[in-house]
């Protein structure tokens, strides 16, 4: 029998067979959209916008091919209500007019990074509809465009990782929220040109998956022609290992989580082969499971029951059905990642298929209010033999609870096969849910509206020109120019914020020493992360802003960690909101004078007999009272003048 | 087989291709000059401008341009045959798009009768291919709503960009709507480029002087084969008007805004399209829309009463447009040598589209009064689209009707271009056509215009 709990430290992913590829999409910084004359930025809350609502009607091709998840959506009536701020988004976007030319700007930045991955530019670049029908588009595509094939990027570790494709392509609606059958969107981000770099699945370890997607993001920054910030990159995988299935997991938006995904995915599949190869050990067969799996009604074991959930299903005339997965006993309790058993998985495809709330089934059960009479009742109607086979229980609408069970029976076949193709959906603990199925063949077709583009040896020379830097060259720039360490060079150029260093660097440092702007958006703003701080909210502007007040000694260096604290928990504030209400202003040189004053004073007799080694009591009065409202160094250099001062005038009086 | 098996491709790349007896839709394996490999399906080159480029489809679904010259290398990988045959060996069960079936069987026949453009379509991804729906099993599977509200059947007729259409064509799709309604169908639904719409509605309008059925004209601003198609919205809608009013009148039912919530039924003789691309370019002018129609709520909501109800009138039809009528647009400066070339060629009629109440440079007196004594009947109409043209208020105005021409009271150009039109071709006494001109014989006379006839921009 397999181990119930999942541990990641039990497996060596590389051991595994483990393979990844990675889809890195980026926001560019363009001028105007891929399509239309509109702005690159979001709208600000409270604009002046228009709004409409649609519906999107699955296509079908030529084979009857139909994406279901679209298809379910779009027989519940489901409608998409889209927000349409005047100064963010116009007819194009709206749907109600054709796309203009493609967005040179954005081909010739597209160009400059496949030089620097040297791929290799097509001569012509061809604009398709990729079909997307969750409203996220007001067309129900995609305009996507390959520009390159093939290249390479080289981790750290030496290791080279193949590019497979280079492609421009439009980004999505902005998601709102859910609310009943409408689905809101915000159209202005749509259109706002995106690069996807998709590498080749020659990832071995959850470690380089994370290397990878930091070197193309770094290569990416580089360009200085990409958007900055939370949301202007997003990270696809695919994930398999040997005997498992390549698996879609969609949405990564943090990078840090992503070595997590890579190995819970890793584990996932892993998991699932240890639970086909139990099902084969009890000799359970395909035909076994499906003739024993007769979906029964059982509503009448629930007449009495102490279930909620049931109870009120009952009440609205619903029906209570159960079928029998033969010889699944204890594996719907055997978990496949930490906290998701192979019951969740279950559950997942009923919800999709069946759009009902969940199901109970009898390796959690008694329980939920579910006598262990009524299991006993079940067991018998589905005609189930305890302590050998399992039983799932849904409750819900006849129709949906039927299918929901029937999604069950073919997910438990599944089991008997290992790994089902999948599309699944990234969750903030690192889990992954089951999101879809996979479509099958890519469903793309030419966007007609859009004229070609030739690739000119212009356009070439154009990227040419705008060619990220090669890192290394960009660390001794940085070294040379603000005198940064290589150290801090190095983890500038890592994270996220080397553009608003430069931009930073450039506009404060005659006031701010550039090595500390470096720090504060490294060293400082990790540690921060560490203790806790919701760094992740805060914006370009908050850095500025407390730049801004160092250079112009609103605030000393010392209360920058207590004021980013305070904009990390208020992202609506500003930094004058902080220094009023944390009281952080600079102390004044006469204050700070009176103050180290009253300090001698109070140790008059150490300083007397210790001279300038009683410094530290002095200090020591002195530092909590100012409360990072003045740099301690200031302090110092002021306590040991005064001291000095006190001690020749001593030796004057003892002349 | 006479298809070309290399649309788009000329000069060298035809010959290399020709070469390697490769076709579009074909698997092919290029490495090009400078040592780059590509395999895909060969696509059609659509562009008009001839450039030494190919068009593969990799496997990925991306289309890509890839430069060819005398040394690059072709080799056939597979066949198109043996793609599709895959391609249809693998497909998944059809599933179809609604599981319901309609409680009863609906009773009311409706005719779809196709003149161009496509309301329903399938894509091959393999291809890019774009295939219309054609037969009423087609469109009931691509839009399977309508078959819930009527017995649809379909009659192709024609396959006419909506800029190539032509009089001669109306004569067709009105003999066509005559034999159906003949056979007993309770109403017609005509398919039709979107361009052109308003001119074929008036004509079907013009040429029925006794209409006992519906006529539905629809078709759609955004193409079929997007999800984001307002085709089957406004399809559902047309079934509705068709099948469930009680309106015997021909009206246009498009978008009624740019949201998918209800579509209008206008009367075709007041309706412009008044947008290059929206969903709801079609819009009443100096008039109100017939009806409200909720698709998704099947609800008709009558905003004016109809010419005519269902049944009231005995089919009866004057079939035939004169092709020697001339729709002209007057702008200042404008030569008088346009009028008198009409005249010279032979027009019978010509329909002026003046500035404000009906108004042309007075230059053009002469020239138009030359027109009328020749027997031809002038029309002036108004380059303002609302409000009813007035001669009487101004000099040159009078002078106009003085020289004989005929206020078109508040008719759109297009509508008097159509109505003078078909006029013609049904008498030869001009008086007669003067009279019938300043006639509402259709609905396409305002007498009253009202204060909320117009559109405004700001509250
Ligand atoms: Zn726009």
């Amino acid at each position: 029998m397999i181990e119930r709990k999942a541990n990641p430290k039990s497996i060596n992913p590389r051991e595994l067979g483990l393979k990844v590829g990675l889809e890195i999409h980026q926001q560019l910084n363009t001028k105007h959209k891929l399509f239309c004359n509109c702005p690159t930025i979001l709208a600000r809350e409270g604009e002046v916008e228009d709004t409409f609502t649609r519906q999107l009607r699955p296509t079908r091709s030529e084979f009857g091919e139909v994406d279901v998840a679209a298809l379910f959506e779009w027989r519940k009536g489901r409608m998409y209500y889209y927000h349409a701020p005047r100064s963010h988004s116009c007819l194009v976007e709206a749907d109600e007019e054709p796309p203009h030319e493609i967005n040179r700007e954005a081909i010739v930045i597209g160009l400059a990074v496949a030089k620097a991955l040297g791929s290799r530019p097509v001569d012509e670049i061809y604009v398709m509809r990729k079909i997307v029908i969750d409203g996220s588009n007001t067309t129900g595509f995609q305009r996507t465009a390959i520009i390159a094939l093939g290249g390479a990027i080289k981790l750290p570790s030496g290791k080279k990782v193949g590019i497979e494709t280079i492609a421009v392509e439009e980004d999505a609606a902005r998601k709102m929220k859910d609310e009943g059958k409408y689905t809101h969107y915000n159209i202005d981000r749509l259109g706002v040109p995106l690069i996807e770099i998709s590498t080749s699945p020659d990832i071995e370890t959850p470690e380089e998956a994370y290397e990878a997607a930091l070197t193309i993001g770094q290569l990416l920054r580089l360009t200085g022609r990409v958007k900055r910030g939370i949301g202007t990159i997003r990270q696809d995988l695919n994930v398999s290992i040997r005997g498992g299935v390549k698996t879609e997991i969609k949405g990564v938006q943090r990078l840090d989580l992503l070595p997590k995904i890579v190995l819970y995915e890793a584990l996932r599949q892993h998991r699932l082969l240890q639970i086909r190869d139990e099902l084969r050990r009890r000799g359970l067969t395909e035909d076994e499971l499906r003739n024993a799996a007769r979906i029964v009604d059982v509503t009448s074991v629930f007449k009495n029951t102490q279930s909620k959930i049931i109870k009120r299903v009952i009440s609205r005339g619903g029906k209570v059905l159960a079928v029998k997965l033969r010889k699944f006993h204890g594996l719907l309790g055997v978990e496949v990642q930490p906290g998701r058993r192979f019951g969740t998985e279950l559950a997942d495809y009923a919800r999709f298929w069946g759009g009902v709330g969940g199901l109970f089934h009898s390796d959690e059960l008694p329980g939920y209010g579910i006598t262990s009479e009524e299991l006993r009742e079940v067991y018998k109607l589905t005609g189930a033999i305890e302590g050998e086979d399992a039983v799932v229980i849904v409750a819900d609408k006849e129709l949906n609870a039927r299918k929901a069970l029937e999604a069950v029976v073919e997910r438990a076949v599944q089991a008997l096969y290992g790994v089902p193709k999948e599309t699944r959906a990234a969750q903030d603990d690192g889990t992954t849910r089951y999101m879809r199925p996979q479509p099958g063949a890519a469903r793309m077709y030419p966007e007609t509206d859009v004229p070609p583009v030739e690739v000119t040896k212009d356009m070439l020379a154009e990227a040419e020109r705008i060619k990220p830097m090669h890192p290394l060259e960009k660390i001794k720039q940085l070294t040379e120019k603000y005198g940064l360490s290589s150290d801090l060079a190095n983890q500038l150029l890592r994270s996220p914020y080397l553009g608003l260093f430069e931009e930073l660097a450039a506009k404060y440092s005659d006031k701010v020493p550039a090595t500390y702007i470096a720090s504060l958006l490294t060293n400082i703003l990790r540690s921060l992360q560490r203790e806790g701080v919701p760094t992740g909210n805060l914006t370009e502007e908050h850095f500025e802003g407390i730049i801004n007040a160092v250079a112009n000694n609103i605030i000393s260096k010392d209360a920058v960690p207590d004021a980013i604290k305070y904009l990390a928990k208020n992202p609506g504030a500003s930094i004058e909101d902080a220094v009023r209400d944390l009281g952080l202003e600079r102390m004044s040189l006469d204050e700070v004078e009176r103050l180290v004053e009253e300090a001698i004073e109070y140790n008059i007799k150490a300083v007397k007999e210790r001279g300038i080694a009683a410094l530290s009591k002095v200090m020591g009065y002195v530092m909590p009272k100012v409360r990072g409202r003045i740099d301690g160094k200031i302090v110092a250099e002021i306590a040991k003048r005064k001291i000095i001062e006190i001690l020749e005038e001593r030796r004057r009086g003892d002349k | 087989m006479s298809e070309d098996p290399l649309p788009g491709y000329t000069g060298v790349v035809r010959k290399v291709l020709s070469k390697a007896g490769v076709s579009v839709g074909d698997k092919v394996r290029i490495v090009t000059s400078d040592g780059r490999v590509f395999v895909g399906v060969l696509m059609p080159r659509y562009s008009i401008k001839p450039k030494p480029i190919i068009v593969l489809k990799l496997d990925n679904g991306y289309n890509v341009g890839i430069r060819i010259d005398e040394g690059t290398v072709v080799e056939l990988v597979k066949t198109r045959e043996a793609i599709l045959r895959e391609a249809a060996a693998g497909a998944p069960a059809v599933i179809p798009l609604l599981e319901e079936k309609p409680a009863k069987k609906p009773q009311e026949r409706i005719m779809v009768v196709g003149t161009g453009g496509t309301i329903a379509s399938k894509i091959e991804y393999e291809t890019g291919a774009v295939k219309p729906a054609l037969t009423a099993e087609d469109l009931v599977e691509a839009v399977p709503e309508i078959a819930m509200i009527a017995r649809i059947e379909a009659d192709v007729l024609m396959n006419i960009l909506s800029e190539n259409m032509k009089p001669k064509y109306w004569v067709k799709i009105v003999d066509a709507i005559a034999r159906h309604i003949d056979e007993g169908y309770d109403g017609i639904i005509v398919a039709h480029g979107t361009d052109t719409m308003t001119y074929t509605a008036s004509a079907i309008a013009f040429a029925f002087r006794g209409l006992p059925v519906p006529i539905a004209f629809v078709g759609s601003q955004r193409s079929s084969d997007r999800p984001s198609s307002d085709a089957a919205f406004n399809l559902i809608a047309a079934t509705l008007y068709a099948a469930k009013s009680d309106y015997a009148e021909v009206a246009i039912v498009m978008h009624g805004e740019t949201g998918d919530t209800y579509a209008l039924a206008n009367r075709a003789v007041k309706t412009r399209k008044m947008h290059t691309s929206r969903r709801d370019a079609f819009q009443p002018i100096n008039d109100r829309p017939l009806m409200r129609i909720y698709p998704f709520e099947k609800r008709l909501e009558p905003l004016q009463p109809p010419l005519h109800r269902r049944g009231e009138q005995e089919l009866r039809v004057e079939n035939g447009f004169e092709e020697k009528v001339a729709l002209v647009k007057y702008y200042p400066g404008m030569d008088g040598e346009i009028i008198d070339f009409l005249v010279d060629r032979g027009y019978k009629g010509i329909i002026l589209e003046g500035t404000g109440l009906g108004h042309v440079g007075e230059w053009l007196v002469e020239p138009i009064r030359r027109a009328v004594d020749n027997g031809v009947v002038v029309v002036m109409t108004s380059q303002t689209l609302f409000g009813r043209i007035n001669m009487n208020v101004y000099n040159t105005g009078r002078k106009l009707l003085a020289a004989g021409v005929i206020p078109g009271d508040d008719m759109l150009p297009e509508v008097a271009f159509v109505k003078l039109s078909w006029i013609l071709a049904h008498t030869s006494s001009l008086d007669e056509a003067k009279r019938l001109m300043r006639t509402n014989l259709a609905g396409e006379i305002n007498p009253r215009l009202t204060v909320d006839l117009y559109p405004r921009w700001l509250q």
